[in-house]
């Protein structure tokens, strides 16, 4: 799409500020700007592991995108309080509401996702109003709508959707940003739909079903003895209400794996961009590689990765073994603290960039064409616009086109 | 920070918000309670297989393998130096069901029947509850471990790498969680045993967090909530504490921008190294830095010590913890008595 401009070789020969200087890498630069300008671009799904800053970078690629002119909503899910209450959604209400003091000439919507309500409003869409309220009420469908793992990440995407259509049939938004739910595996946000088909298409469901479905029908030894298990375990009540949720979900299935597909559809339509982000950690990278490898296979557009947290540059005249050994030289000999101290802080942080830069380069080495950009970490935490826009600004400027 | 009595705790639950390195921080335990000719288990229930990539063995089944010797003690040679030894434990919840059926209920063959008809990856996909109860019961077993499971190997201490802190509460909290959908029945029986267990003296709940705002306040809700539902809070811990040796003063100086820049070069030079006014600017630069992250450090510490509850610290190690770091971090904890 937008990276060709990027990825020349004369950009890239340049010499490099930043925590890669020392280490370059054969990896091209993720061009934010250009991805956010681009007005092909509609949606931009934020991604990665539990942890990395996901949130923080959706709402900060929004923000800039807005400033730059575009019209914007970002759906996020789980927002650090005092960043919620910034943007003015701390209130749950599953309705983008526009953010004060956005600046220059475009507009950002916020709106934070609630998973039980998007639910509901789903099974209330597709039932009789009867139905409806009969799923509503059952335990298993309470358990299912509030706790089931996958359940935020299925309406993570339902909801954007949603917002989707409106978007296109209003006109009201150009540009959505989705911030992903902050899973132990990145992957659990793409397999989410799937998992829900999956299950609601399963083998038990079939078999719960059967009763209530075929006439007279034969009754297995298998069925038998399933059955008998369970109430077992469970007792009979639970079997009972298990059995009123599945044959009233049933009615609304097809519903739901419409909707999967459709919404799966659209993540992989042109004006869709995936972003990865990950934090300078084995952990998280290894995630961000699984996660390039499934978008790839599922062919989904991927733009890049970005690397947040980056630990900021050493000073790189000195190495981290001579530092240490003057500094035991000073400990042994006493009074000479502030170089002592001094010498050691400099010899762990050479120590932490170079293993960062050592992470980066692996992953660049196994994924070469991903672009990629470094975020350095900012002293404090982000909790209001000038935050948002100082983080804008280091995504902004990826470190050779400055 | 409050030195307390562990050595009653049989069960040490690891909890801590994503990348605040709980896993790191269970695995340190496990070696440091390993101590003495102690028998540990350390399990995960998250299947992400975190342990074998910490101690560098092939990735673990369901089923308990020694997986290394615990922290040798002061009196190494001694009976009491004497190094334990850790075990660990995958737990998966179709696993730990099909086990369960099998060990209380002798349903071996419908066991395997319930997996043929989908009944299994059902009940764990659909009831998060249930899951729950799956994965805390096979913990509850390795505690509680009696004459129904044959020559298996019985523990000093259980560490259990826990789901994230924002789930802790829920996820050990099982009656409460199956109460909407077991009111009655031998499942439930077998959770409210469970939380006995879970809620006595013989187990802790530690979390994990670093010196950052977002953890610290996910800290606060977590403690507040196990309380809440009775579950007993152990140590906070307090994970990747950046180097503490610059004087407060000097660290002053750094912030504020006013290092006395002719004792420092003094210091370089007296340590043999040649001065240049690049390398002098370069470490007061990283100097400032390291003085705003250590004030903000400070700020949240002060948060953390209100909470009334045990501190312990483990440091940053800049190059990565591996195996050996696992090592070092087991001895950080063992010396401020989480063992």
């Amino acid at each position: 799409m937008t990276q060709g401009t990027s990825t020349r070789r004369g950009d890239r020969s340049r010499p490099r500020v930043g925590p890669l200087a020392a280490h370059p890498s054969p990896a091209p630069d993720l061009d934010v700007d250009a991805l956010i300008d681009d007005p092909a671009t509609r949606i931009i799904v934020c991604t990665g592991s539990g942890g990395v800053g996901k949130t923080t970078t959706s709402a900060a690629l929004a923000l800039r995108a807005a400033e730059r002119g575009r019209s914007v909503v970002v759906l996020t899910i789980d927002p650090a309080r005092r960043l919620a209450q910034s943007m003015g959604i701390e209130e749950l209400d599953n309705t983008p509401r526009p953010v004060a003091g956005v600046e220059g000439p475009g507009g950002l919507d916020a709106m934070m996702l609630d998973m039980k309500r998007t639910f509901d409003e789903v099974v209330e869409s597709q039932a009789t109003p009867e139905k409806a309220r009969q799923i509503l009420e059952n335990p298993f469908y309470i358990a299912l709508s509030s706790s089931f793992a996958g359940t935020q990440e299925y309406m993570a995407m339902e909801k954007l959707g949603q917002i989707d259509a409106a978007a296109r049939r209003d006109g009201t938004y150009d540009l959505i940003v989705v911030d992903t739910p902050p899973s132990r595996s990145a992957l659990d946000f793409l397999d989410a739909p799937e998992r829900l088909s999956s299950f609601l298409d399963g083998r038990f469901i079939r078999l719960m079903l059967a009763p209530a479905r075929g006439p007279a029908r034969l009754v297995t030894a298998g069925l038998g003895l399933v059955t008998g298990a369970l109430i077992k375990i469970l007792g009979a009540q639970v079997l009972t209400d298990l059995q009123t949720f599945v044959a009233a979900l049933d009615t609304v299935f097809g519903g739901f794996r419409q909707r999967a597909q459709r919404t799966y559809a659209l993540l992989q339509a042109e004006g869709t961009a995936f972003v990865v982000v990950a934090a300078p950690e084995p952990d998280a990278l290894r995630e961000a590689a699984y996660f390039v490898e499934r978008l790839r296979g599922d062919r989904m557009p991927l733009a890049g990765l970005v690397v947040n947290r980056a630990s900021p540059a050493a000073y790189d005249d000195l190495d981290a073994d001579e530092a240490m050994a003057a500094a035991q030289r000073l400990r042994t000999r006493g009074d000479h603290e502030l170089g002592a101290g001094l010498l050691r802080l400099h010899a762990d942080r050479v120590r932490l960039v170079q293993r960062e830069a050592g992470l980066r380069a692996r992953f660049a080495a196994a994924h070469p064409d991903v672009p990629t950009t470094t975020v350095p970490a900012l002293a404090g935490d982000v909790h209001d616009l000038d935050g948002l826009r100082r983080i804008g600004d280091l995504l902004g400027s990826a470190p050779a086109t400055g | 920070m409050r030195r307390t009595d562990w050595s009653e705790v049989q069960l040490h639950v690891v909890t801590g918000k994503g990348g605040t390195g709980k896993s790191t921080v269970a695995a340190s335990l496990a070696l440091a309670l390993a101590a003495e000719g102690r028998q540990v288990l350390l399990c995960e229930v998250e299947g992400r297989q975190g342990i074998a990539r910490m101690f560098d063995v092939d990735p673990l089944p369901y089923a308990e393998r020694r997986i290394a010797t615990g922290l040798a003690g002061p009196g190494a040679g001694s009976t009491q130096g004497r190094p334990g030894t850790v075990h660990a434990l995958h737990i998966d919840p179709e696993a730990a069901l099909l086990e369960y059926l099998a060990l209380y209920y002798k349903l071996g063959r419908a066991g395997r029947a319930l997996d043929r008809f989908g009944v299994i990856e059902f009940a764990t996909t659909i009831a998060p509850g249930v899951r729950d109860v799956l994965l805390t019961g096979k913990v509850y077993e390795a505690v509680q471990r009696n004459s129904r499971n044959k020559g298996a190997v019985q523990y000093d201490a259980v560490v259990l790498d826990a789901p994230p802190t924002g789930r802790i509460t829920q996820f050990l909290n099982v009656s409460d969680e199956l109460a909407g959908l077991a009111k009655v029945g031998p499942i439930r029986a077998q959770s409210d045993t469970m939380m006995t267990l879970f809620r006595s003296p013989r187990t802790a709940v530690h979390l994990v967090t670093v010196l950052e705002e977002m953890p610290v306040q996910e800290t606060a809700d977590g403690i507040a909530q196990l309380r809440e539902a009775g579950l007993p809070v152990g140590a906070v811990v307090v994970n990747q504490v950046r180097p503490q040796d610059v004087a407060p003063d000097d660290l002053a100086d750094a912030l504020a921008g006013r290092l006395d820049r002719s004792r420092l070069g003094a210091d370089l030079e007296s340590a043999g190294i040649e001065v240049t006014d690049a390398l002098l600017d370069g470490l007061v630069a990283e100097a400032r830095d390291h003085a705003e992250r250590r004030a903000l450090e400070d700020a949240q510490r002060r948060l953390v010590a209100d909470f009334d509850v045990p501190v312990v610290e483990l440091p940053r190690l800049a190059g990565g913890v591996d195996l050996g770091g696992l090592y070092d971090l087991a001895a950080t904890l063992d010396e401020q008595g989480l063992r």
